[in-house]
């Protein structure tokens, strides 16, 4: 149930986002989502795209340092208190989240947000006792064709 | 002659007589103590001996200082194959001071002094002081790091022989320097050139004219400069820059310096006898032809040094020098023979860096080593490219991955170590390889010197 996130080394400066995104484009990849760790010298641009076995074969072509990580991608109410509802499942458990950034899609009522997890198969037991829905690596894809709708 | 410096620039010291001596006699005092250096290092020393023995030369046939070049060779790293204490010449107990400073590897290189050798430093370096116009009277503020560094404590006790009033304020801490400059009517200045420089600015900065201060010379050093730099400080302080050089190995601070001529450094030859030699036929240079340094201590004791090979380039000047010594002087030491690095007088070479790189990582990363200047202090730059066995998602991976680079290189080198990762292949590549040393520091012109005394740290201690 977790899914491949590619994460991708930049230095911290103008323009080093584009060439990764050039790199995709020109190989018709696309972005499901993003997010963008940065520090006064370095940047880590973490990345769920559409084909993430063909991103990183031609990241590697184009000689960037990648690396694929699991993640997991959790269903979230849209309304308030629905991310707090799950982080409170987590810390009752006492589960370390490394990073989480949002996943927005067509539908209104349902938000996605990916988590890193110290420990990611503790996690998804944990969330899977309360009910909460994780998203898998063809679920993202649906969810995606149901945004093109 | 000796007239002639009495009436320009102040008394003049019996100590530096010896700097006039007529050639004869200095050629028969070096021929004396050349023997003497040769004897004590044969019966105390096991790898001169076993050298001398090699190649079949035994003390007596070194009759005169002419028979030098029948001498084996010392190299830096038989000190490091031999620490801590391997070339001494005589037991612990006669030793009063240890010096210590970087070495090519984990290990630092171990100086030893006996009581006769502290006071031919103190000797040497007041004959520099006293060669470029310091005398009795003078306030000194040494901005040379004390410690295990040479710097401070040699500049230290020629000054006090001298007469002079020392301020041991030590590197660092530049609000302080500015305030006794000013406050405690400083007239001499030691510190590297570039640290001046940075001084100056602050000063300025402060709305303080440096020319309207007693502050008449300077005597600088441990790092590479050139005579553009020292007209940038002359016309920009009414102080006088000389160049002072030096090395650990032979004795510190001291072994020669620039005159009031400012033209060459003149060596204490009457201490340390030096050749210039092709670095690659080990065939003496005539005068005026580059070649590297090669010194004999002729008085040292605890560490006599035959023949050591300083990869200092540098020429022999002929011609007698205006000031009436009769010592031999060098140009100003151009570059190096091999790819040792002098940073805030710390040697640093290449290989201490790849060795605290794999250290960390297994492997070697390509990187690059960048040097330049900030506030009037070098500083090193190693830039890392990222590999994907080190390469984490977190940004807690990546700064761990830092630290302990960062941690790697500083406990190698002993200084301050700036790392930034940088993504691959991103540092450009020669023949495959990372070219691997960018000098940025700007030394005013092409032909940079390089006079560094290794182990002078007038930055805040080394850190």
């Amino acid at each position: 149930m977790k899914i491949k996130q590619l994460s991708l080394f930049l230095e911290n400066q103008a323009g080093k986002l584009y060439y990764p995104c050039k790199v995709l484009a020109d190989a018709g990849i696309d972005i499901l989502t993003l997010s963008l760790a940065d520090t006064q010298q370095f940047g880590i641009l973490r990345l769920i795209v559409d084909d993430w076995e063909k991103a990183r074969t031609v990241f590697e072509k184009a000689g960037s340092v990648v690396k694929v990580t699991e993640v997991v991608a959790v269903e979230v109410e849209n309304r308030p208190g629905g991310l707090a509802g799950i982080l409170e499942i987590l810390e009752e458990s006492r589960i370390n989240i490394e990073y989480m950034y949002a996943f927005t899609f067509g539908r209104q009522d349902r938000a996605i947000m990916i988590f890193r997890f110290e420990d990611s198969d503790g996690a998804i037991r944990v969330l899977n006792t309360k009910g909460v829905r994780i998203v898998s690596q063809t679920d993202l894809k649906h969810h995606q064709n149901g945004r093109e709708c | 002659m000796i007239e002639r410096i009495t009436a320009k620039d102040g008394p003049f010291h019996p100590a530096s007589a010896v700097d006039f001596l007529p050639l004869q006699q200095l050629h028969d005092l070096q021929s004396r103590r050349l023997k003497e250096t040769v004897d004590l290092a044969y019966r105390r020393v096991p790898l001169f001996r076993s050298r001398m023995e090699k190649i079949g030369l035994e003390p007596e046939d070194i009759r005169g200082i002419e028979d030098i070049q029948l001498l084996p060779f010392t190299e830096k790293t038989d000190l490091r194959d031999t620490y801590p204490f391997g070339l001494l010449a005589v037991p612990t107990s006669e030793v009063v001071r240890l010096h210590a400073s970087s070495g090519t590897t984990g290990k630092p290189i171990v100086v030893a002094y006996t009581r006769e050798d502290v006071a031919v430093w103190s000797e040497v370096m007041l004959r520099s002081f006293a060669a470029c116009g310091v005398h009795a009277g003078d306030i000194v503020q040494n901005a040379y790091g004390y410690g295990l560094f040479t710097g401070g404590l040699g500049a230290h006790y020629g000054a006090e022989a001298l007469g002079a009033a020392v301020i041991p304020i030590s590197g660092g801490n530049t609000e302080r320097q500015i305030m006794v400059l000013k406050d405690f009517n400083v007239t001499v200045i030691c510190c590297t050139p570039s640290y001046f420089c940075y001084l100056i600015e602050q000063a300025e900065k402060k709305g303080m004219d440096i020319r309207q201060l007693p502050l008449r010379v300077g005597v600088f050093g441990a790092e590479p400069w050139s005579d553009e730099m020292r007209k940038r400080i002359e016309s920009s302080s009414c102080v006088r820059a000389f160049d002072i050089y030096g090395l650990s190995e032979i004795i510190g601070p001291g072994v020669g310096i620039e005159c009031v001529q400012q033209a060459g450094l003149h060596l204490f030859e009457d201490h340390f006898y030096p050749e210039v030699i092709d670095p690659v036929t080990n065939e003496p240079c005539p005068d005026g032809v580059e070649g590297e340094l090669v010194l004999t201590t002729l008085t040292k004791k605890a560490l006599p040094m035959i023949r050591y090979r300083t990869h200092d380039i540098t020429t022999f000047i002929s011609e007698p020098c205006a000031c009436g010594r009769t010592i031999r002087r060098i140009h100003r030491i151009s570059r190096r023979s091999d790819d040792m690095m002098i940073i805030r007088g710390v040697n640093v070479f290449p290989s201490q860096v790849e060795t605290a790189l794999l250290a960390v990582e297994g492997t070697l990363p390509h990187y690059q080593i960048i040097l330049s200047r900030k506030n009037g202090l070098d500083h090193l730059g190693v830039l890392v490219e990222v590999t994907p066995e080190f390469f984490s998602d977190t940004v807690s991976g990546i700064e761990n991955l830092h630290n302990l680079l960062s941690h790697s290189l500083e406990s190698a080198l002993g200084i301050r170590v700036d790392v930034r990762l940088v993504e691959p292949h991103t540092l450009q590549r020669s023949e495959g390889k990372a070219r691997r040393v960018l000098d940025q520091r700007s030394l005013g012109e092409q032909e940079a010197g390089m006079d560094g005394f290794e182990n002078f740290c007038p930055g805040p201690n080394g850190k």
